[in-house]
């Protein structure tokens, strides 16, 4: 636990953020903001075709026109010898077998395999030039058809050589024979199908870099977007082969949002970072709102048959999940974890059901890559629980807070062991359902119901007991599911002479405000002043190897990285102090920033230690070395279990479909809670998404593999005035087993919203069933097939 | 975006010339259609004819039952006038609902009229209160003006310069919104003056247009109940991924209900 006695801490403190001033004052400095000396432009070629083979590139039209330095194709990141981009995490199927992972080129030079692929990459003097250059690269396809459907994939013709049936792997999670056979001997089974619509990430900033080739000294530096920069250096050295670490520097600077589509390594960054080896000059890409419609990586596009087997009193059983997963055309970064590690062992979800198995098909086809999107494989996971949890309740004649009740993991039952292999540290669901239930005066509803019927609105109610897997992740425990790193956090603490502090940090911020929390952090433990502390991040030039950020990993990981090197500069001051006042290490207590002999009036503050450390005249240098920095990495021993209830409440306007969210409650238990103000943020942040994926985002390809969603004319992405005020309160029981006590809260708003949102809905229409989103037309021929008209 | 001449005429005259002597030419007014299309390079003209210089062209007046709507006024003008607010306030508000604040600050009236996109909300209001269409060259009546998808009855050499709207006794326009775009899915526009009753359905089909069946129920009965059981054909209507044909004809009905229901209030 972060020590909050203290009067000097902000913990728990909605301190302002720090980052603000330069956001909205417009100094922020966002990579299309860096210009270097030089620097040519970059504009990708494109496949326009789903899937064909490429008989030809002809580049003589473009490579001839004004102010082209270079055309680069494919053809030549083949000839040049560069590697796959990689997937970093190994699943082996059923059977033993590794996943099937095609070849994943930088720039395809023999087959394209979705819309949107880059063929040739253009650098001209302008960027009017290269992407008027684009134009004349001729390219020769040989079309073939396109899979497109995830349900269809693994009848269809072969995309890949090596990868029969289309098919990745297939994975099985729990244990078969005791789930199928506890529900084949169940009194009541619900079954449901439903389909975890594609969504497209589409953070406000679009992706963009520049790469910097030094001629003279052979090294690389890459400006970029990105929400891990140590692994797009260890990706550009260990499997693109690019240049050694030691010669590549990737600084993301501010970067606007990310929702997880920065992670990956893609292959525009990668191209114009060999592009600018190859040419000598920068580089700059930033790319247009189309290309990232159709290049970033989509998230969740599931679809999936569950049963949840019950005995007479609604007691769990047994839950069998099959889920068919679209990875897309390639295997992205993180994408084999998402609807595995990420997915099936959630599927206990804060209830003790003792048998639990989830098999998962995750297949390829003609479309963009899809890999983790906020929350990654967790929202997918709770969406099918809680639909399939309410759809038990109705069947089984009971209300669906009792049912839930019924089935909860008591406070007294931690640490738990799911039968889907985590093991739950700490919570209490009942404190969040309590909570929730109150603020959202479920008592009153029928009243509400009934005045909303007389309006001739349908009214429904809805909820969603979440729990999610989050602070990424502990290193031996990942290792042995496959991830092909590991997955702590580093954290420096550098004390300055006059006392002020920089901390560096291997976690990346993308809006989620870790120059404050993790100044609140730092300076709370040193009981110095928020403003005295500088954080630092993203850049592998700066901070030692950092993992970055995402799975909600920052504080509860990163933080404890600080937490740690914090005290480690106590420990080391608190031996400086005792030389400066003649005393013993273990008899110096420190506490508000003040290192005092224990039982006397003597004491020095932490600035005159600072001080004494890098000017040391009184100092122990025959034990010490002087300065005051100090550095930790740091490694869960298990991940976090943020949790909680979400309750939805909507009316539907029965001649339209149109379904209004009138109140929202969110109470969720994220441990301890640093700057309140900044939780509450991404509380709404991440339930604005869930809206979003719930009623109105849907990724649409045709049957011939083109993005029919590929603007915001027709991807419907929320906007204010779509969403209601939210109602949001935390409950704490804090994480056992890291130094915060922190367990995220970056996902929870995505992961727990969407099932509230969708059961609100059919329990307003009265049937079981409806897909997201949960559209007007789609609402109005729901309630037209009920009858309600 | 291509590269592309531009112009800028003082005269309509001018504009004209310019127009017929270039290779591909395109008049550009509040340019918040052409601009973004432009952009995204689906459209490529030789020449941008700016009109937005050209005298006399916008403002808003009254005279003799009629309300005058210069083609250069931006929606959001119409949207504050007190005079259209006096006069036909279902076309100030109609005009407060057009995109957001950015696209009523440029687009205009005549450039929204002049480009008829099925899914626009002018084109309702134009003929809904039967408008006619003063150009340079002749008074176009509303039920010749609009003649298909992104079609109308001018010609080559022919610009919008005032739309004149007859002041009805009352009217409304309530219109469904496309959720990502904010296009009318479907808008409904109704008048009433005296006996006569106009329906004009824009988003739809794929041209604004007049609903016979709603019209002479309402002449029978104007009351949000003489439009029950109206079931309108939906072979012809507009099929996309928001919204199905069968969907569409639906809401015709219900947008139309609601737009009596705001007369009758």
């Amino acid at each position: 636990m972060v020590e909050q006695s203290t009067s000097k801490s902000t913990i728990g403190k909605s301190v302002l953020r720090k980052e603000d001033k330069r956001f909205i004052t417009g100094k922020g400095n966002y990579t299309d903001d860096i210009n270097i000396r030089g620097q040519a432009y970059a504009y990708f070629v494109r496949s326009p075709v789903a899937h064909a083979h490429i008989k030809s590139i002809d580049v003589s039209a473009a490579q001839a026109a004004e102010d082209v330095i270079k055309v680069l194709t494919g053809i030549e990141v083949a000839a040049d010898g560069l590697g796959a981009l990689p997937c970093g995490w190994m699943v082996h199927s059923k059977d033993g077998s590794e996943m099937k992972q095609p070849f994943h080129p930088v720039m395809a030079g023999s087959k394209v395999n979705y819309v949107g692929e880059p063929v040739a990459l253009v650098v001209a003097e302008t960027y009017l030039a290269a992407k008027n250059a684009a134009e004349l690269v001729e390219v020769d396809y040989d079309d073939l058809d396109a899979v497109v459907n995830v349900l269809d994939a693994q009848g269809a013709p072969d995309i890949y050589e090596d990868v029969p049936g289309n098919t990745a792997f297939n994975w099985e999670l729990g244990e078969r024979e005791a789930t199928l056979e506890a529900i084949d001997k169940a009194p009541h089974v619900t079954k449901i199908r439903l389909v975890n619509n594609r969504l497209i990430p589409n953070a406000l900033e679009p992706r963009a870099a520049i790469s910097d080739y030094n001629t003279g000294t052979d090294e690389l530096t890459l400006y970029t977007t990105s929400q891990n920069p140590h692994m797009v250096r260890l990706v550009f050295t260990a499997f693109v082969q690019l240049a050694p670490e030691h010669k590549l520097r990737i600084i993301a600077p501010d970067v606007g949002g990310g929702f997880g589509s920065k992670i990956f390594i893609y292959s525009e960054e990668t191209a114009i970072s060999w592009a600018s080896m190859k040419l000598g000059i920068p580089i700059k890409w930033t790319a247009e709102r189309s290309e990232s419609f159709l290049t970033d990586a989509h998230g969740r596009d599931h679809v999936s048959d569950a049963e949840l087997a019950m005995d007479d009193d609604g007691k769990f059983l047994a839950l069998h999940v099959k889920t068919t997963a679209n990875m897309g055309a390639y295997l992205s970064l993180f994408a084999s974890a998402v609807p595995t590690y990420l997915y099936g062992t959630l599927m206990a979800g804060q209830y003790k059901t003792p048998n639990v198995y989830v098999e998962v098909d995750a297949v390829y086809t003609n479309t963009a890559p899809v890999d983790a999107y906020r929350g990654a494989g967790r929202p997918e996971a709770t969406y099918l629980l809680e639909r399939i949890v309410e759809s038990a309740a109705r069947e089984m004649n009971l209300d669906p807070v009792e049912l839930r009740r019924r089935n909860f993991i008591q406070p007294e039952d931690f640490p738990y062991q799911t039968p889907v292999a985590l093991e739950y540290d700490i919570g209490d669901y009942e404190a969040s359902l309590a909570k929730a239930l109150d603020m959202a005066g479920y008592s009153e509803f029928p009243a509400r119901k009934e005045e909303a019927a007389a309006r001739g609105k349908l009214r429904g109610i809805g909820f969603s007991c979440y729990i999610e897997a989050c602070g990424l992740a502990p290193s031996q425990m990942a290792g042995s599911l496959g991830a092909g790193v590991g997955l702590w956090e580093s954290g420096e603490v550098r004390v300055n002479p006059t006392g002020s502090v920089t901390v560096l940090t291997g976690s990346h911020s993308h809006g989620q405000g870790h120059e404050t929390t993790f100044a609140q952090l730092v300076a709370s433990k040193l009981g110095i002043s928020v403003d005295d502390v500088e954080v630092l991040h993203g850049d592998t030039g700066k901070m030692d190897f950092g993992m970055g950020t995402y799975g909600s990993r920052s504080l509860s990981v990163g933080g404890s990285a600080l937490s740690k090197a914090s005290d480690k500069v106590i420990a080391k001051g608190k031996k400086i102090a005792a030389h400066m006042m003649k005393s013993d290490a273990d008899d110096i207590d420190f506490n508000d920033g003040e290192f005092t002999v224990r039982d006397s009036n003597l004491s020095k503050t932490f600035q005159e230690i600072a001080f004494a450390a890098y000017v040391p005249h009184d100092y122990p240098l025959d034990e010490l070395e002087p300065g005051l920095s100090e550095k930790a990495f740091y490694d869960p021993v298990n991940f976090t279990y943020p949790a909680g209830t979400h309750i939805c409440e909507v009316e539907i306007d029965p001649d339209t479909g149109v379904v209004e969210i009138v109140k929202f409650t969110a109470v969720d238990d994220f441990g301890t809670i640093i700057n309140p103000m900044i939780v509450e943020g991404q509380v709404h942040g991440g339930i604005a998404q869930g809206i979003g994926q719930a009623l109105m985002e849907a990724c649409v390809y045709d049957e011939t593999g083109q993005l029919q969603t590929g603007s915001y004319m027709d991807y419907c992405m929320p906007r204010a005035d779509d969403l209601p005020n939210f109602d949001v309160a935390m409950t704490c029981t804090p994480c056992t087993h890291n130094p915060v006590g922190a367990k995220g809260c970056g996902e929870a708003g995505a992961i727990g919203s969407p099932p509230a949102i969708i059961n609100a809905v059919t329990d307003a229409i009265g049937v079981m069933d409806i897909d997201m989103p949960a559209t007007p037309e789609r609402v109005w021929r729901a309630i037209q097939e009920a009858g309600r008209a | 975006m291509y590269d592309f001449n531009y112009h800028k005429p003082q005269t309509i005259e001018d504009a004209i010339r310019l127009f017929t002597e270039s290779e591909d030419g395109v008049y550009l007014a509040g340019g918040h259609t052409l601009i973004p299309a432009m952009k995204v390079r689906l459209r490529a003209p030789s020449d941008l004819i700016d009109i937005s210089c050209i005298e006399g062209l916008s403002g808003i007046s009254e005279e003799s039952g009629s309300l005058v709507v210069g083609a250069l006024t931006t929606h959001d003008a119409v949207a504050s006038s007190d005079i259209v607010a006096r006069a036909i306030p279902a076309l100030a508000e109609l005009a407060g609902g057009i995109g957001d604040a950015q696209v009523r600050n440029r687009g205009t009236m005549g450039g929204s009229v002049a480009n008829s996109d099925p899914a626009a909300d002018y084109p309702a209001a134009v003929l809904g209160l039967g408008a006619s269409i003063r150009t340079n060259k002749r008074e176009i009546d509303a039920n010749e003006f609009f003649t298909g998808m992104f079609e109308t009855a001018l010609e080559e050499d022919e610009i919008i310069q005032a739309i004149a709207y007859p002041i009805m006794e009352s009217a409304a326009y309530v219109k469904f919104p496309n959720p990502a775009s904010r296009y009318a899915t479907v808008g409904v526009f109704i008048t009433r003056h005296g006996d006569d009753i106009k329906v004009a359905i824009t988003g739809a089909a794929a041209s604004v247009f007049r609903c016979d069946e709603m019209e002479s129920a309402l002449t029978a009965d104007f009351s949000v109940d003489a439009l029950n059981g109206i079931e309108l054909d939906s072979e012809d209507m507009n099929n996309d991924m928001h919204a199905s044909n069968e969907y569409r004809a639906h809401l015709c009905v219900v947008m139309a209900k609601r737009a009596v229901a705001k007369m009758l209030a």
